[in-house]
């Protein structure tokens, strides 16, 4: 028996082979991909390293959450960058979540015009491209709001207009850092009753409000610390100066066409996995608790939305890190975000291989840190099997 | 004598049942569907009144904009700036261009065939006229056609890649990039599951680095950086790298689809198919693949969804897809201000597209269950 009939018939040996065959085409590839890198670096004459990171930038940013100016480093600026995509992560998963939630509960609200809407929203939304929705909202919503003289507010001290949102900025005084302190401690403790409550029910029956008692405890010692420390913290309002109002927080209308849009398209989807989730409990189950009596809230909170969990979290990360990288979207309507920072970047030194592959690294990250916090949460609501 | 009772008389008073009282007027009609679905209880009737008030104030206004203040017919000056009404006759003046892009006028009726080829394929699968294997066979066939007829050469004149735009580049870069990525996605989910721990690694590096991060990056990367990576000399025009890009991209996804279904079947098939004598290969083409890509039909229907969606993204490495020549369209000096017109056309063709594939995928789901 040959060698290579012994290949052909499969087995060990031949698994071994077209392993090595693949190893060794692969690392064949990618030395070629290496040489013509270089081959091409070299003619186009463009660098390659990192060394760019400690040159001036020299390029504004029109939103940045620390301070910065142009003759600050590429570095430094794509530093920028990533602080601002993880901002809109941030915010934007928040605001998901919650709109996410009231669409979810809506379309199966026993109310058929509240559900009949949030399925046009749904089915309107879902069918339609995340970019343009940007557009849309960026040109459309926002570019057509009134120029600063006109301004519309809403309320005291916020005005729109097509520069921004302008909204009282908080000015933070000493002390003030004994609320954030009492704000904890009032998480701590709400949690504890929480857990002491729930201990004791099982043991005596007896149901106690811990919900209110924590909101309670949660509200009452900051606000409290507050006033005793002599209200550490007063507002600073846009004032019309000129052409534009100055002072006050403001939010551009990049950012706020940015976070709209994605916030309404990823709340979309989270509404549908909301939407399967709760009715993916048994209908038994309803009427079981009903027939014993069990209040409306209670059903909601105790039967349905435990089970609806296990069904909503793993399809909600996904929706979730979706929501992450669709944030590259700020580059087609100029939020400043790290993969528009990056595109500046590579226009003016052409250095594309670093900045995608640091893009790419980015990324990777955080959705793998989404992925462990939902896993973990996810580990908390599945069913344990006694 | 006989003894009579009193009721053996013929006339016996006979138990006949009332008709049932009809329902309560509440409960019942117009009334009673308005009182369980609209007003049943305090806080749905405030839901109801409130998402009434928002109708009351949205619709008539959206009705207005887009019939009956809009302007139909007439020139450039018969909406005036400023003016209230939706202006359609903007987007009837760019209508070739925002279905076809530039190109040139005089070989119009080939990208015409071609849609109208690609439409009625696209019916034919909608309505479930022909069996699943010869509408696939069908598709791959019919492709190249389509492209002979918009690319040209063989006989055609033939027509610039840089010319092609529109709704036609959107849905040719969406259907090359699905029957293509769906056997490469194919492939990928096979070696995930492979027993070469080698292959495996690959397969799962490639596919969780490609879903990790965003398309964007994957379109820079094929727009800049691949042509870092070929031969000196050799260049491969953007539009078919941007291609490459949308495939790779996709049969991340397909994988992660497909790698779904074939978890659904069960070991046992694959003994079976092993004591009938059949290799891998074999077992997988004829006995597991058909089953598993069936089980996830729904899904991957959905995926061709979320890539026409995607396609949007190529005007960012500056190709002019469908949304592309919108936002060009609406950039038009002698069109200005009509950025509203152009995206709601822009949504609304988006729209049907889509939410006729997700119908197609329901119906799909709801045949899988009938079985």
């Amino acid at each position: 028996m040959n060698i290579l009939s012994r290949i052909l018939k499969g087995g060990r040996l031949a698994g071994l082979v077209i392993q090595f065959v693949v190893v060794a085409g692969s690392v064949y590839f990618g030395y070629l991909l290496f040489r013509n890198t270089q081959a091409n670096l070299e003619a186009r004459n463009i660098a390659s390293g990192f060394g760019f990171f400690s040159v001036e930038a020299g390029f504004p940013i029109n939103s940045a959450l620390l301070p910065y100016t142009p003759a600050d480093t590429y570095g430094y600026a794509f530093f920028i960058g990533i602080l601002n995509t993880l901002y809109v992560a941030f915010l934007g998963i928040i605001a998901t979540t919650f709109i996410g939630i009231i669409i979810g509960v809506a379309r199966v609200s026993s109310n058929w015009l509240v559900a009949k809407l949030a399925e046009i929203y749904v089915e309107t939304l879902r069918n339609v491209p995340l970019l343009l929705i940007l557009f849309f909202t960026y040109s459309v919503v926002l570019g057509t709001l009134p120029g600063p003289h006109v301004s519309l507010s809403p309320f005291f001290g916020c005005f729109i207009n097509n520069r921004g949102l302008y909204l009282p900025k908080p000015l933070f005084q000493n002390h003030f850092g004994f609320v954030l302190l009492a704000l904890a401690l009032g998480v701590i403790i709400a949690v504890m009753v929480w857990r002491w409550s729930l201990s004791y029910q099982d043991r005596t029956g007896v149901a106690i409000p811990s919900g209110w008692i924590g909101s309670g405890v949660i509200i009452g010692l900051p606000v409290t610390t507050y006033f005793v420390m002599g209200r550490p913290l007063s507002w600073e309002i846009a004032v019309l100066k000129g052409f534009n109002f100055q002072g006050g927080l403001v939010l551009r209308p990049e950012f706020s066409a940015l976070m709209i849009g994605l916030v309404l398209y990823t709340a979309a989807f989270v509404g549908e996995n909301v939407r399967s989730g709760i009715q993916s409990v048994d209908v038994g189950q309803l009427d079981a608790a009903k027939s014993f009596g069990v209040s409306k809230g209670i059903i909601m909170r105790r039967i349905v939305l435990p089970q609806a969990f296990r069904v909503i979290i793993p399809a909600t990360t996904n929706d979730y890190t979706s929501l992450v990288k669709n944030s590259s979207l700020a580059v087609a309507i100029g939020y400043p975000d790290m993969v528009s920072i990056g595109g500046t970047i590579i226009g003016q030194n052409d250095q594309a291989i670093e900045i995608i592959g640091l893009w790419m690294a980015v990324y990777l990250a955080i959705n793998l840190v989404i992925s462990i916090i939902m896993n973990w949460i996810n580990s908390k609501a599945q069913l344990v099997e006694c | 004598m006989s003894f009579s009772p009193p009721w053996s008389g013929t006339n016996l008073p006979v138990f006949e049942p009332q008709p049932s009282r009809p329902a309560p007027r509440q409960t019942v009609g117009m009334i009673g569907w308005l009182r369980s679905n609209l007003f049943n209880g305090w806080f749905n009737s405030l839901l109801t009144l409130i998402a009434l008030g928002f109708l009351w104030r949205i619709v008539p206004h959206l009705l207005s904009w887009a019939i009956f203040d809009a302007v139909w017919t007439g020139g450039p000056n018969a909406c005036p700036p400023g003016y209230q009404g939706a202006c359609w006759i903007f987007i009837f003046d760019k209508f070739r261009v925002l279905m076809l892009g530039l190109y040139p006028g005089d070989y119009l009726w080939r990208p015409i065939l071609a849609g109208g080829i690609f439409f009625a394929l696209a019916a034919v699968t909608v309505f479930h006229l022909l069996n699943p294997k010869k509408l696939i066979a069908l598709w791959f066939l019919l492709t190249l056609p389509v492209y002979w007829l918009i690319a040209g050469g063989l006989g055609l004149t033939a027509v610039d890649q840089s010319l092609w735009g529109g709704l036609m580049l959107s849905l040719g870069l969406a259907t090359i990039g699905v029957l293509i990525s769906l056997p490469l996605g194919i492939l990928l989910a096979l070696g995930r599951r492979s027993n070469f721990a080698v292959i495996r690694a690959i397969c799962v590096g490639v596919i969780e680095l490609i879903r990790g991060v965003p398309l964007i990056t994957i379109l820079f990367m094929a727009s800049v950086m691949m042509p870092l990576f070929l031969p000196v000399g050799l260049n491969i025009n953007n539009l078919l790298r941007v291609q490459i890009g949308i495939i790779l991209f996709s049969a991340a996804y397909m994988a992660e689809v497909v790698r779904g279904g074939l978890q659904a079947i069960p070991l046992e098939q694959y003994d079976a198919a092993k004591s009938l004598g059949l290799n891998y290969w074999k077992t997988s083409a004829l006995i597991v693949l058909p089953q598993a890509l069936r089980h996830v039909m729904p899904s991957l229907i959905g995926r061709c969804i979320a890539l026409f969606k995607d396609t949007s993204l190529v005007i960012i490495v500056g190709l002019l897809d469908f949304l592309g020549m919108v936002k060009a369209s609406a950039q038009d000096p002698e069109w200005l201000g009509h950025d509203a017109e152009a995206y709601v056309f822009c949504a609304l063709v988006f729209w049907i597209i889509c939410f006729t594939m997700s119908r197609y995928g329901h119906s799909l789901e709801h045949q899988k269950k009938e079985e």
